[in-house]
């Protein structure tokens, strides 16, 4: 009985907790890179352009990942 | 004498366009519209007197090109990359172009917003920066370079060469396509969530419809937020070839 209850609850499109879970690691990632990026630039105000640009590369990166999940929640529906 | 009637087409025909030709949809008509306004405007700009100070489209083309060389080349490729100019300010200009017709009225539709043309951009640079590497280093020497990074110890290049294979020759050209792809298609999907969230508020019961000032002030807010995710996937995509072809044509080891 506590299965049918569990799996009653479940049912339904389930393709949104993936990209829940894929962005749990990215936010985090993201968060550290602009947070060491505003510690460089205050650190040293001459260098921020590079800071800067640096900081957006790695948040490219690292949303890309993040990304993957989110068109692969299409992918798993649009089957 | 009468005159007919004018007959309007419904309202939905701006917004859905029908196809020109077989295959030819909307996004072909927002692709040829991008890479014709760059055209004409470089075209133009290129008309100056290049002795005098720049005015008017002229000082525009050039705010251009000095963005994407100091920005961009001077960045990610040093000094003797100044020479991929053309190249980076044509791909900048046509992604921006086709990623801000996701919020002009009538087309409302970004075109990198379906995998084909991103796709092909990363296909493209894929082909660049092996043929760079290829030309300045050889076949061989550009396969030792890429895949076996010096300065490991002799074990650990049965491990790292099928990650730096994978990540070289594979994952950069599908995360680029990806990356720019899925930010707009990302964008454009909550655009129009909150437009039709805003549609169906306002058509339904008389105690609902205060909170389409809500989801309205949130469509305001995401169209302010596409043109900057608009201007950055343009300027990360531009910076991310610029790598690549710097690190095929200068490996840094």
């Amino acid at each position: 009985m506590l299965s049918s209850i569990l799996a009653a609850g479940v049912t339904g499109d389930v393709a949104g907790i993936t990209y829940g879970l894929a962005a749990i690691g990215p936010g985090a990632g993201i968060g550290y890179i602009v947070g060491k990026a505003i510690e460089a630039m205050a650190r040293q105000p001459e260098a921020a352009g590079m800071a800067r640009t640096t900081m957006f590369l790695g948040i490219a990166f690292t949303e890309a990942l993040a990304l993957f999940g989110f068109v692969l929640v299409f992918l798993v529906k649009g089957n | 004498m009468i005159i007919a009637k004018l007959v309007f087409p419904p309202l939905s025909h701006i917004l859905n366009w029908k196809n020109i030709a077989p295959g030819f949809n909307k996004i072909g008509v927002i692709a040829i519209l991008a890479a014709g306004i760059t055209l004409l405007v470089f075209a133009m700009a290129s008309k100056g007197d290049p002795l005098t100070a720049p005015k008017g489209i002229r000082n525009f083309g050039e705010t251009i090109v000095e963005f994407i060389q100091n920005n961009v080349i001077m960045q990610t490729m040093g000094r003797d990359g100044l020479g991929w100019t053309p190249f980076l300010t044509t791909t900048f200009c046509f992604v921006f172009l086709m990623n801000i017709s996701g919020i002009i009225p009538t087309f409302q539709m970004p075109g990198n917003a379906r995998m084909a043309t991103p796709l092909f951009l990363a296909l493209i640079v894929w082909f660049i920066y092996n043929a760079v590497g290829i030309k300045h280093q050889g076949f061989g020497g550009y396969m030792k370079s890429s895949l076996f990074p010096p300065g490991l110890p002799k074990p650990l290049y049965l491990l790292v060469t099928p990650i730096e294979f994978v990540s070289n020759f594979l994952v950069r050209p599908f995360s680029l396509a990806i990356r720019l792809f899925a930010n707009l298609m990302a964008g454009h999907i909550l655009l129009f969530t909150f437009a039709l969230m805003t549609d169906s508020l306002l058509k339904s019961v008389a105690w609902l419809k205060p909170v389409a000032v809500l989801t309205v002030a949130m469509l305001i807010f995401l169209t302010a937020f596409e043109v900057l995710v608009a201007f950055l996937q343009a300027y990360i995509f531009s910076m991310l070839t610029a790598v690549y072809i710097g690190s095929s044509a200068h490996p840094e080891h």
